[in-house]
């Protein structure tokens, strides 16, 4: 069988019939044991398992999944990959991953279609301005790349935008991070699941976990659809639906789960070659590699686990959208959805043991779980297998709000929740 | 656009609205514990399904409660603070 992807094998097994390909990860039965269990087979989940068995040796792992691999925020998200953050705790933590992702498909051997476009936060004031040098300058600071862009550069880089005397929104510059880009979702998702079950890792879909094992005041593993799993330690990353789960371990997390929506229009020819986002108009738009505009923005403001979204939010954003560049008004929208994301008070992920021990979260990413993936799976991965934090991810314990060390990006970087 | 229900202004749009948290999140004594303190402040129970919250109405700028279910959305009449139950 064929398990190496490589130009060589798709030669030989396109002169064979392509019959030799093997299955990308198997089905297996679950055992009634594991060293480790993680609960969640998106993103997070699945790097968690393949850092714990490739970076730790720990192959006897399982992901439990509900319904199929990606299918929550991991594919449901705008695809776009970034670090730039204020706080040098922030910078730290998503330049980690975002380092990951540059070397993610050669150590995966599966192709993430990483694309460093680069992006720009539009400020359309003077105020915005100030704001938009202040975060280039914190960023510089904690040695990611950022670059303060003035009107010329944002002519150089969105030609098509709306530079009209009478525009609503003026482009006077912003903050442009050149490695910022797209990955492709799935591929992020199915790279992992793959990688890891080549480890040895199960992946074990459409397999709910209804409850967990508590024994002596400690997690001893989960509850299934298809029976009880025992496992040493249990791993949680199920965003948006981490508050339902830490109710069955018998504690309360500061998460709020909202719906986040987004939309794509009709291909069209290759027309917006970067990442662009208006904090002031809510809106930011890149163009996929099949010319779909993959457009999102802010949160709803109603709390909600229904993956759909609401008009008013959505009207917000195509307004913001075609605001900027008129000739998107011709687009015809082809479909549109919502994830549903754990916000977080500061608006920064939880990363640490439970108040249960022996379950570990990883949570709270809110509206940028999907650029955090390799990050969120190294850190939970070495909690899991040490027992102890990473220095990057000792900050963002649960236990901050109880200290009050709060690493409130909403007031930093400008997050829009 | 979903229409909620003012107790004060009757069936208004969604966005004169403002979520204002769970309804029973009392607020501990001063001298409480820092965990007691962070559990009002922080921590939610952020129900899926069936959820009593506190709303306000923007325009009128008053507050009230408000039956909703988070899955479905659908949302019963708001009350005033004060009705029982």
């Amino acid at each position: 069988m064929t398990r190496h992807y490589s130009a060589l094998s798709l030669l030989k097994e396109g002169l064979a019939g392509q019959k030799g390909w093997a299955k990308a990860w198997e089905s297996p039965e679950p055992k009634p044991r594991y060293d480790m269990v993680i609960v969640g087979g998106g993103g997070h989940g699945l790097a968690t398992a393949y850092y714990l068995a490739k970076q730790h040796g720990i192959t006897d792992v399982a992901v439990v999944e509900k319904g199929w691999l990606g299918g929550g925020n991991t594919g449901r998200n705008t695809t776009v990959v970034r670090s730039n953050y204020f706080f040098p705790e922030s910078v730290r933590l998503y330049d980690m991953a975002l380092k990951l992702y540059e070397g993610l498909s050669r150590e995966l051997n599966y192709n993430i279609m990483l694309s460093q476009r680069g992006m720009i936060s539009l400020a359309h004031t003077p105020a915005e301005m100030e704001m938009a040098a202040r975060v280039v300058n914190a960023m510089q600071i904690n040695g990611t790349d950022a670059e303060l862009f003035g009107p010329e550069d944002v002519k150089r880089v969105l030609p098509i935008y709306n530079f009209g005397p009478k525009a609503r929104y003026p482009a006077l510059g912003g903050v442009w991070q050149g490695r910022s880009g797209t990955a492709r979702h799935d591929a992020v998702a199915w790279g992992y699941a793959r990688a890891a079950a080549r480890l040895g890792v199960h992946i074990l879909q459409q397999c709910e976990v209804t409850d967990f094992l508590i024994e002596g005041g400690r997690c001893r593993g989960v509850v299934t659809a298809s029976g009880a799993i025992r496992a040493d330690k249990v791993g949680l990353a199920v965003a948006g639906h981490s508050s339902q789960m830490a109710a069955k371990a018998g504690f309360r997390l500061p998460v709020t789960s909202y719906a986040l929506q987004a939309c794509v229009s009709e291909p069209v020819k290759p027309i917006l070659d970067t990442v662009v986002l208006s904090p002031g108009a809510g809106t930011y738009a890149s163009q996929s590699d099949k010319g779909e505009m993959v457009v999102g923005g802010g949160l709803d403001r109603i709390p909600s686990y229904g993956q759909r979204g609401n008009l008013p939010v959505l009207e917000t954003v195509l307004s913001g959208l075609v605001e900027m560049f008129p000739a998107f008004r011709q687009l015809n929208l082809m479909r549109q959805w919502a994830g549903i994301v754990d916000v977080v008070p500061d608006s920064s992920p939880i990363l640490g043991e439970s108040p249960l021990p022996g379950l570990f979260l990883n949570c709270g990413w809110g509206t940028g779980g999907f650029k955090s993936i390799p990050a969120g799976g190294v850190l939970l991965a070495h909690l899991m297998a040490t027992g102890q934090h990473h220095d990057i991810s000792r900050p963002f314990d649960l236990d901050r709000f109880t200290t009050g060390r709060l690493i409130d990006e909403a007031a930093g970087s400008g997050i829009a929740h | 656009m979903q229409i909620f229900s003012c107790p004060f202004c009757g069936p208004r749009p969604e966005p004169e609205f403002h979520f204002g948290g769970e309804l029973g999140n009392h607020r501990p004594a001063p001298d409480c514990s820092p965990e007691a303190w962070a559990q009002y402040l922080h921590f939610r129970t952020n129900p899926r399904g069936a959820a009593e919250e506190i709303w306000l109405h923007i325009p009128c700028g008053e507050l009230f409660k408000m039956h909703r279910d988070t899955v479905t959305m659908t949302a019963l009449p708001g009350r005033a603070l004060g009705d029982q139950p």
